[in-house]
């Protein structure tokens, strides 16, 4: 079972290594991890993706809620969720699969953000596996040359609320 | 005022009198103030014996128990010591000096990552970057320490923080922390489905855990237990929360528990596990514990609920508390039945097989001592065979018992009951030992008798890591390795040396009359307990 984390830190040091020290010493997976500061600056955000069975995934809620840094815990399935990655690849092309690249980008609505003549970067945003996909297809092509990853940003859907 | 008076003041305002530590250069403003002050600074004689110290003076006087030491080697030895609080829930206050400001980060001498290596083992640490922050910073680490689940807070101080001036000194009145807010009251609904239990079941059982001693409950769970008539057993935390000869007082539980305790557990219809984890040794399979029975867990901390098994009925909060709610709530139901039915388990239990006439008894002897214990006196075992022992025969009344029960930490005994001691002065002391325990912290002998602390320490004598060879015997056929400790000293000599009273006891003959003398005793004293090196705890 996959559940999204979404946790309000206190912005201080060494908090982040506090919540990713927990998930290692209690063997809790870590399939994602995004952070960043919110709207006030004393507070971050740390976006988790993580798996499990039902004990584990109710532990891992209870266990962040006993972190004194951590704020509050917002927790939801992906479909409970608006998810997002924004990914960057950087791919190898030559005159013979030009075509094919850019096709495979308007399919996916990516972009190409920047180029020279032999590389191309190409910036996608949207969900985790929208993200993967554009990746397997240039993988199936071997243009890859480099890839950067978020990793999922989510917040719980709207209506939810 | 530099920053070293302010946490000397500090601590003088959360009524610290006093505490275990080992100086070094990096905490050495500290111990410069500690001078203008009533606080007893005690010079242990290894850091880890500072924080178990701390931890033995924490369980006997209620309060936050403080340590400290300096940067680098003296903050890491103090680590197995802040583990051993942390897994007992015991709060302390670990204070460390930390190299200068500056030089944090560039692997300065002395310098380590105290806050990031006691991570794991900690409620919260703090490394103070501010001499403003310190009145704060106290008073939050004497709160996080002492309230919802206990535990150990470490604040590392960088010695140029100690040393700069701070103007005006304020302490705070309260503590407003967003992030944290332990629940203290039960839920009333959680409490009414209990009462609803209670008057439904017809076997119920309690099991008793170190919460009850933590939360100062053992009054309320004495007077629960008899107005209901339901029987207690506990874990090895929990035990001394009932007193061995009350009539509804069943053992411990677990591998090395009563067999009673455990026939009792299973067979219950309704189970209340009160401040206890359902750790592995006191409950071996946790899924089989809800078959055939509803499960009530009580803690004060909801992450231990459902950790190791879901409960029908969570009820998380302070457990006196809870006991004081479920005090204006009653019920009707009659249980003497199963508590006869326990009664004709508890006469049919197979009797331990005595050991050879020729060494000392220990299970005889760890019944006689505590029998003959004053009835409030502090019993402190080591881990191994001895505290396997004495958690089997020890006689609880209104005393304590103290042990490292979650970590297992050899060495405990001698400095906590040493800190024990500071905690009550009047009352007797005494430490239960192993020959390879003692080994591990014997060094303390010096501090007892440097601060005049003292106690009465029993050496079970058997030439082996006892509970390790018992444990090759039977999963590696005797095949016994690196347990033989026929190295040890001469223990009258050890005595000697630390000018301490020593009696030898080689068997049975007359044991009674040894012990009144060795409790009859005021000085501190060394007793060699001859135990057969082939005696097993199973």
């Amino acid at each position: 079972m996959k559940r999204l984390y979404s946790v309000l830190v206190e912005n201080r040091s060494g908090v982040l290594s506090k919540v990713c020290g927990l998930f290692a010493r209690r063997c809790f997976n870590i399939d994602s991890l995004a952070v960043g500061e919110t709207d006030d600056s004393n507070v971050s955000c740390i976006t988790i993706v993580s798996s499990g069975d039902k004990r584990t995934l109710e532990q891992i809620e209870k266990q962040l809620n006993k972190k004194i840094d951590v704020i509050k815990i917002k927790t939801f399935t992906e479909e409970e969720s608006t998810s997002r990655e924004l990914m960057l690849v950087k791919v190898k092309y030559t005159k013979s699969n030009r075509r094919e690249i850019m096709e495979i980008c308007d399919l996916m609505e990516a972009k190409i953000v920047d180029k020279s003549n032999k590389y191309m970067t190409i910036q996608i945003c949207d969900t985790p596996e929208q993200t993967s996909l554009l990746l397997q297809m240039f993988s199936s092509i071997q243009v890859v040359a480099e890839v950067a990853r978020t990793g999922t940003l989510a917040l719980q859907k709207c209506s939810a609320e | 005022m530099n920053g070293a008076d302010a946490i000397v003041k500090c601590l003088e305002k959360e009524g610290v009198e006093v505490l275990f530590g080992y100086p070094g250069v990096a905490i050495c403003p500290f111990f410069n103030s500690i001078l203008d002050t009533n606080i007893e600074a005690i010079l242990v004689r290894t850091e880890q014996n500072a924080a178990h110290a701390a931890n033995g003076y924490a369980r006997v006087s209620g309060k936050v128990g403080v340590c400290v030491a300096t940067s680098g080697p003296g903050a890491t030895n103090l680590i197995t010591g802040i583990a051993t609080a942390y897994a007992d829930s015991i709060p302390l206050v670990c204070i460390t000096g930390q190299v200068e400001s500056k030089l944090l980060g560039y692997d300065t001498f002395q310098e380590a990552d105290i806050t990031g290596a006691v991570e794991s083992f900690v409620k919260y640490s703090y490394l103070v970057r501010d001499v403003k922050d310190i009145p704060k910073i106290f008073k939050e680490a004497f709160h996080i320490a002492s309230t919802g689940r206990k535990g150990p807070v470490l604040i590392d101080i960088p010695s140029d923080i100690q040393n700069a001036a701070i103007s005006k000194f304020e302490y705070p009145e309260e503590v407003n922390l967003r992030t944290y807010k332990p629940t203290v009251k039960g839920h009333a609904v959680q409490i009414k489905k209990v009462m609803n239990e209670l008057s439904k079941c017809q076997k119920p059982i309690i099991c008793a855990g170190g919460g009850v001693m933590l939360s100062d409950a053992r009054e309320e769970l004495r007077a629960f237990a008899h107005k209901y008539n339901i029987p207690v057993v506990s874990t090895l935390m929990g035990i001394s929360a009932m007193s061995s000869d009350d009539p509804l007082y069943f053992g411990m539980v677990g591998n090395n528990g009563k067999y009673y305790a455990n026939k009792a557990m299973n067979e219950s219809d309704l189970l209340i596990m009160i401040g206890a984890r359902v750790a592995d040794r006191a409950v071996s399979q946790p899924d089989l514990i809800t078959n055939n029975k509803v499960l009530i867990h009580i803690d004060v901390d909801p992450a231990e609920i459902g950790k190791q098994v879901g409960p029908h009925i969570p009820l998380v909060g302070d457990i006196k508390t809870i006991f004081e709610d479920i005090e204006k709530e009653s019920f009707e139901n009659n249980f003497s039945d199963w508590v006869n039915t326990l009664y004709s388990y508890k006469e049919k239990a197979p009797k331990r097989k005595a050991p050879s006439a020729e060494y000392v008894d220990p299970a005889e002897f760890i019944r006689i001592l505590s029998e003959k214990m004053d009835t409030d006196a502090i019993y402190v075992a080591d881990v191994g065979q001895n505290q396997m022992w004495s958690c089997g025969y020890y006689i609880s009344k209104n005393g304590r018992f103290l042990t490292s029960g979650g970590m297992g930490t050899m060495g405990y005994s001698i400095p906590a009951a040493m800190g024990a001691k500071k905690a009550c002065n009047d009352k007797q002391v005494i430490a239960v030992c192993g020959d390879g325990s003692f080994q591990m912290s014997f060094m303390e002998l010096a501090t007892m008798q440097q601060y005049d602390i003292p106690t009465k320490i029993f050496i079970f004598h058997n030439g082996y890591l006892g509970l390790v060879r018992e444990y090759q015997h039977k999963t590696y056929k005797a095949n016994y390795s690196v347990v033989d400790l026929s190295g040890s000293p001469e223990f009258s000599y050890i005595a000697k040396a630390y000018n301490m009273g020593f009696k030898k006891l080689e068997n049975m003959d007359g044991i009674e009359k040894n012990i009144d003398e060795i409790l009859a005793e005021d000085g501190p004293m060394l007793i060699e307990v001859m135990i057969d090196p082939m005696d097993t705890v199973k």
